[in-house]
């Protein structure tokens, strides 16, 4: 029977296949007597010989899809699969006592477990959830139960998950996962992100998918309207293969504009840019005709390994981006690291509430030697394309100065050294703390352009955190509290003869780009994936239209009032 | 007995990758093979072992090895070592 179920729609277009669920099943491990333990022996063996049978498996999709540096950990995980300090314990065990092997190999890895996260140090820490991770497989195969292992997928799929991390992520075959749904997250968790960056069609937040769904279940996802459809009539089959008909011929019309610029009906120009993670997504970029890079998030550079990543290596990194973009905009945030991404090598202690805590800026003008390779990488990488800097959570003047300082300081080294550094590169600033967006007048003096972030000043200006499903409802983009800082912020700029962007989930917002087009946004920076829909949105446009409602939006009460005001106005469903 | 001590010069320690470089090396022999370092003694073809020394930068550690092939051991994972920039 069909059933649908309503979430948020995180990434555009219909998918239709069977339902993959990637699960960790819970494991029940029992004790009991054997009477043979030579064959039980021989059962253990058997199954660490098809765990690492898997592993390698595993490593080797790894290595071709993410690189050497990703497959690495896999090694590692290989070796505990030979350790001899953990495997002979296992085998005495079951000799000794003449128990089951399940339970002989539970008792000694939970020891290991044990013994590493009782450690006082967070990448011992994280050493624990390897040798869990390793033990769960090994588990799994003496009691026989299936466990997901994404990779290995090798047919189309859409994947039914609680929520899905970085590492499931990493997993994921591309070719065959069509598009996915997930009990929890929200237009910005990282599932979300994840799915627009690989242009696959994603519901999230639904609450239920893992409880109503079932391995090989025919799903529809329908990420334009947030809704997932379990085994549909045929009716309703046709409908929605009908749809994704019509998003891919719209699709494909919009696919005309990558080569046009973005000019407004009464031909004003806007810059829409596009934001990126990695070097590998400036594919996306150019593929979309994005005008820019608005918001390199270099974080990606520090996660997922074990150390700093070196001067040498942000340099390639940054320069292979700024030369596949041809002296387009690139604008580099630096390292925003705290918060919700964490780096275990750092070794920081616990935040009770990591958001207003130690991050970002902060933790950079006080880790200077990290801060300063990280500009030294970027100032060497300048003479490739056109860089522009900007410092992330920026709250008081001074931590800009700072900033700049160190930033200028560093310039001015490499010069001395007689190594090239671009001339003119432009430092601005995030502004995602509202009291940098109250006082934007006074930094309009001395920063050479904004990039509003949206995503964290909702945040912080509702006090809603936006992770928090029972105060959702406060992240809301058209509050007009928001749109007046905004508003403030746009205008403090062009005050001062500077430009202001946006880079956060808003920028690419079917609703929000009239309302930020009246304001006088300069540069809107978004997923690659909708700078086309977002192109083809502007060239309707007329700007002088748009600004002639600045002021009845700026001045109405609530949220709700703004956004049915400007459905109404312009014709949006 | 063969033996050797060094002085750890990697960044960031004997994390996991160094761990791993050297359990790979040390495996391939028969020898006894021991790490030393602080006061405690691991297995040397046990990655678990190695890991839980969290031996960091700047540490003096002792390698032992004991068997047929002790004297080959310990110049391979010499060489590991070198070759990796790990210790020397």
């Amino acid at each position: 029977m069909s059933k649908n179920i309503t979430g948020i729609a995180a990434s555009s277009g219909i998918a239709i296949a069977k339902a993959y669920r990637l699960e960790t099943p819970n494991f029940t491990v029992e004790k009991y007597d054997i009477t043979d333990p030579q064959a039980e022996i021989e059962r253990f063996e058997a199954a660490i010989v098809k765990a690492k049978g898997e592993l390698e498996q595993i490593q080797a999709h790894a290595l071709r899809e993410l690189g050497e540096d990703k497959a690495a950990i896999f090694s590692a995980h290989l070796l505990v699969l030979s350790d001899p300090e953990l495997l002979n314990p296992v085998k005495d065990k079951i000799k000794a006592e003449k128990v089951n092997a399940e339970y002989a190999w539970n008792e000694t890895t939970s020891m290991f477990v044990a013994m590493f996260e009782s450690m006082n140090n967070e990448y011992m820490k994280e050493r624990a959830a390897d040798i869990r991770d390793v033990a769960k497989r090994v588990l799994a195969h003496l009691l026989g139960i299936a466990i997901s292992n994404p990779s290995l997928i090798s047919e189309e799929v859409i994947i039914i998950a609680e929520d899905l991390t970085p590492s499931d992520t990493a997993q994921l075959n591309r070719q065959y996962v069509k598009g996915f749904a997930t009990d929890i997250g929200g237009r910005t968790s990282h599932s979300a992100i994840m799915a627009r960056s690989l242009e696959i069609p994603a519901v999230v937040g639904t609450k239920c998918a893992t409880a109503e769904i079932q391995n090989g279940d025919v799903v529809i996802i329908d990420g334009l309207d947030g809704q997932v459809v379990v085994n549909p009539s045929s009716d309703v089959l046709a409908h929605y293969e009908e749809k994704r008909e019509r998003f891919e011929k719209q699709k494909a019309e919009w696919a005309k504009l990558v080569h046009e610029s973005t000019v407004t009906s009464d031909g004003h120009h806007v810059e829409l840019a596009a934001n990126i993670g990695t070097p590998e997504d400036v594919k996306g970029v150019l593929a979309n005709g994005a005008e820019g890079i608005g918001l390199y998030r270099t974080e990606f550079l520090y996660m997922g390994r074990s150390e700093l990543p070196t001067e040498e290596e942000q340099f390639e990194a940054y320069k292979v981006v700024l030369e596949q973009m041809q002296g387009k905009p690139v604008v580099v945030r630096t390292l925003d690291i705290g918060g919700d991404k964490e780096l275990p090598y750092l070794d920081l202690p616990k935040e009770m509430n990591p958001f207003l805590g130690f991050r970002a800026i902060r933790l950079c003008l006080e880790m200077q030697d990290m801060f300063r390779t990280q500009l030294r990488a970027l100032l060497r990488a300048s003479v490739y394309g056109n860089l522009k800097i900007m410092f992330p959570m920026i709250a008081t003047l001074e931590e800009f100065r700072q900033a700049k300082a160190i930033l200028l300081e560093e310039k001015e080294k490499l010069q001395h050294e007689g190594i090239p550094v671009a001339e003119e590169i432009e430092i601005g600033m995030m502004v995602e703390i509202p009291a940098a967006a109250v006082l934007a007048d006074q930094f309009a003096k001395e920063v050479d352009f904004f990039s509003i972030g949206t995503n964290d000043l909702i945040q912080y200006t509702m006090a809603a955190d936006r992770m928090n499903e029972r105060v959702s409802y406060l992240y809301q983009p058209y509050n007009p509290a928001i749109l007046r800082l905004v508003h403030h912020v746009i205008e403090a700029a062009h005050k001062e003869g500077k430009w202001a962007g946006m880079c956060g989930e808003m920028a690419g917002d079917e609703l929000a780009i009239p309302i930020l087009l009246g304001l006088g946004l300069d540069e809107f920076s978004m997923s690659a994936t909708s700078v086309l829909r977002a192109r083809s949105q502007m060239k309707k446009l007329s700007k002088t239209e748009a600004a002639s409602f600045k002021e009845a939006i700026l001045s109405m009460s609530t949220a709700e009032e703004v956004v049915a005001f400007v459905k109404q106005t312009f014709h949006i469903e | 007995m063969a033996e050797k001590v060094f002085k750890v010069t990697a960044e960031s320690g004997i994390h996991a990758r160094p761990a791993t470089l050297l359990v790979q090396a040390a495996s391939k022999f028969n020898s006894d093979i021991n790490l030393e370092y602080n006061g405690k003694t691991v297995n040397l073809k046990s990655i678990m072992g190695v890991m839980s020394l969290g031996v960091p930068q700047g540490a003096q550690i002792k390698i032992t090895a004991e068997g047929s092939d002790a004297a080959e051991a310990l110049a391979a994972l010499t060489d590991t070592l070198a070759k990796e920039g790990l210790a020397q």
